[in-house]
């Protein structure tokens, strides 16, 4: 593969990523500071053969494109907070109906309408709990533009192996910043995503039957399977059972489908770990602003490093455990009043002292901000 | 082919008997639809039925095609999916008074002004029947519901008129007294190319009926018998002779561009390079 | 037989009593449809064409 060097915004970079992955199918409204992600995809599907669509108005926009992966098609939308609030109740409806899609949340400053051109993480747990009713999610924060193009495509290796929508969860620092990536010239070698196709025959198709992944396979509308999709509770035909037993097998193995398989969905970074005493915990943006706080301080003999989780969703568990056992504090630096810290807290489980370092005036944490934080703690140890 | 024969042909097989109330016309209207479909020879696997919720919407459940049950007020957009994604399938939406225009208003105006080629039936009970009965936009003023004990104050309005002006291109109204007209107006409405909308007034004896003394299923229907009159009879009648009484038929019907071979053209513009 | 009955389909509405114009139908003590007069059946299918159940067909 040759690759080409570009200057290149966040989201734009997204866009690319979803051409690259094969996605064929655009649909959505526009919201700052998400735009561009709809913008490039106007101009760069048809030209390929796909197709773009303005809805009128953001549930329509996550609508329209249940629609459209029921024919078989990778699919997109792209929003910020206020239309992330309003796509809820069809995001629980492709949970539930296991309908595979990536949902782009390019954060900025909320509740309500906000500051639409300023950042934030202030989704951290709508993204994981927006929906109403016992649910898993599988949530990306990419933390540099390489990362947008590069996260796009796992976003769809994800959905379509685990029949589960996915969020692109970014802020408006990642999705406007602009800088160098190297892309490649063609996206021709890249493996497209695919979901599992039915092997028996249409009269043997169970639409809910899983196989021993836990995953049904999951024939195209059109394609000789005629099958059943609907919100509500179903059996394995996808037909309507309320049932207790129906009731349990169904979300039981919903949740499975996502925690059996943790080793594979969880992505982090470690950065200058392997001696640390101290760890910042930071995501997306705000990342960016702790490897400069991380190396400021150990310039200045701080044994200090960065763990950043890149899967948000579902929580990295078993590794911020292991952080609890290997360092004296945890840092948790976000942008919010306090969202992800709580996981964090849970799972260290007073272990160790963990101090948030929130910012939510609408600026980016400074590496000089962040700094003084590391270096306080520091001077506790 | 003998009813019998439809019936067995189109309903998924064991789901039977449905579960609509007695008396409840929705399944004459569905019946109506695959009688329709028969008659259209259409290939059960290029058809696809959207549904939204409340209980026309389950009708989806029933139908051998590639059926979805959406959520409420929704099936317009993920038809709209359906469709452009794949415009060689025919996409049919079932919904109902409270689900279209209601909820799913701002979607039903959409997809008209798109003249994307689906075909809705919309089964007007003049009421939210699945869910106990409260009313709905087509609910007459006045009426009784759960949510209205001493009579709605909410005007109704025609959602033919609401279709015709957002830019549909074939509009008609049937009942399920005239069951032939239903037939045909859904035959019509789906092989008609752009967005087809079908109001099919159905009744519902049990929630709608029951708190508007309106009698037995058979007199709700002989109801409809008494004021619905054909199109062409309907303008000839006086303004007082109109009075309590709608037109049923194709109340309108035009060319217009549709939709997704309008896109196509987009592709194929974008495919050759030009902006 | 000029009839086919559904009965596990069958609700009982009596739409298809009100319409037959020979008056072959009747609902009975179990609420569902019983054919008490079927000689006079003239095959006219309205029972057929309005039931909303599927639960009743005329026999060639």
């Amino acid at each position: 593969m040759s690759y080409k060097t570009k200057l290149m915004q966040g989201n734009q970079a997204v866009a690319e990523g979803a051409i690259a992955a094969g996605v064929s199918f655009f649909g959505g409204y526009p919201i700052t500071p998400s735009t561009e992600v709809a913008e490039s995809l106007a101009r760069e599907l048809p030209a390929i053969g796909g197709k773009f669509i303005q809805m009128e108005d953001e549930i329509a926009g996550i609508g329209v494109i249940i629609g459209a992966a029921l024919t078989g098609k990778k699919v997109m939308t792209a929003t910020s907070g206020p239309g992330f609030s309003l796509k809820q109740e069809l995001l629980g409806y492709a949970c539930i109906a296991e309908i595979p899609l990536v949902i782009v949340n390019v954060q900025r400053v909320g509740p309500s309408t906000g500051q639409p051109t300023a950042p934030a993480q202030g989704d951290v747990m709508q993204a994981r709990w927006g929906t109403h009713g016992d649910h898993p999610i599988i949530a990306l924060t990419p933390g540099s533009v390489p990362e947008c193009f590069d996260l796009t495509i796992k976003a769809y290796e994800f959905s379509e192996k685990y029949r589960t929508p996915v969020i692109l969860l970014l802020d408006e620092i990642i999705g406007h910043m602009r800088e160098r990536i190297d892309l490649p010239t063609s996206y021709d070698q890249i493996v497209k995503p695919q979901r599992k196709l039915p092997v028996v025959s249409p009269e043997e198709y169970r639409a809910y039957k899983p196989d021993a992944d836990l995953i049904p396979p999951m024939a195209p509308f059109g394609t000789g399977y005629r099958w059943h999709v609907t919100g509500l509770v179903h059996d394995e035909y996808g037909f309507p059972d309320g049932t207790p037993a129906a009731t349990q097998a169904c979300l039981d193995r919903l949740h499975a489908k996502i925690n059996n398989n943790l080793e594979d969905i969880v992505l982090y970074e470690n950065y200058l770990m392997e001696d640390a005493e101290i760890a910042v915990l930071a995501y997306g943006g705000t990342a960016r602003t702790a490897y400069a706080s991380v190396d400021a301080a150990r310039e200045k003999g701080i044994k200090v490093g960065l763990f950043r989780p890149i899967t948000m969703w579902p929580f990295p568990e078993k590794q911020v455990k292991a952080l609890a056992s290997q360092v004296k504090h945890l840092i948790v630096a976000e942008m919010n009043f306090g969202q992800y810290v709580i996981e964090v807290e849970r799972a260290v489980a007073g272990k160790i002292p963990v101090t948030l370092h929130a910012k939510y005036n609408s600026e980016a944490i400074t590496p000089a901000e962040l700094l003084i934080a590391i270096e306080n703690i520091s001077k506790q140890q | 082919m003998e009813m019998e024969q439809i019936v067995d042909k189109y309903f998924r097989a064991g789901r039977l008997p449905h579960i609509w109330c007695p008396g409840c016309g929705n399944g004459i209207v569905t019946g109506a639809i695959v009688k329709a479909i028969d008659k259209l020879a259409l290939e059960k696997d290029g058809v696809a039925v959207v549904s939204g919720i409340g209980c026309s919407s389950r009708a989806s459940g029933y139908l051998d095609f590639n059926t979805v049950h959406s959520a409420h007020g929704r099936a317009l957009p993920v038809a709209t999916g359906i469709k452009l994604s794949e415009p060689r399938l025919k996409v049919i939406v079932v919904t109902g008074d409270g689900d279209a225009t209601a909820i799913g208003g701002n979607h039903f105006i959409h997809a008209a002004r798109r003249n994307i080629d689906i075909t809705v039936i919309l089964y007007n009970n003049n009421i939210y029947g699945m869910t106990g009965g409260q009313y709905s936009p087509l609910t007459p003023t006045h009426s009784k519901a759960t949510t209205a004990p001493f009579g709605t104050v909410d005007r109704s309005f025609d959602v033919t008129e609401l279709a015709k002006g957002a830019g549909a291109t074939f509009v008609a109204r049937a009942t399920t007294y005239h069951t032939p007209t239903l037939i045909d107006v859904i035959t019509q409405g789906i092989q008609h190319e752009g967005f087809s909308i079908i109001e099919a007034i159905t009744a519902c004896p049990i929630s709608f009926g029951r708190q508007n003394k309106m009698g037995s299923a058979a007199n709700m229907m002989k109801w409809q018998k008494d004021n619905g009159v054909m199109l062409g009879a309907y303008e000839k009648m006086t303004d007082e002779q109109k009075e309590g009484k709608f037109p049923i038929g194709i109340l309108y019907k035009a060319t217009a561009p549709e939709y997704t071979a309008e896109y196509d053209k987009v592709i194929a513009r974008a495919q050759k390079g030009a902006k | 037989m000029s009839l086919k009955v559904h009965m596990n389909r069958c609700k009982g509405c009596g739409i298809c009593v009100e319409f037959c114009p020979k008056k072959v139908l009747a609902v009975s003590q179990l609420e569902k449809v019983e054919i008490v007069n079927e000689q006079e059946c003239i095959k006219c299918r309205q029972c057929e064409m309005r039931c909303p159940d599927f639960a009743i067909f005329v026999q060639k």
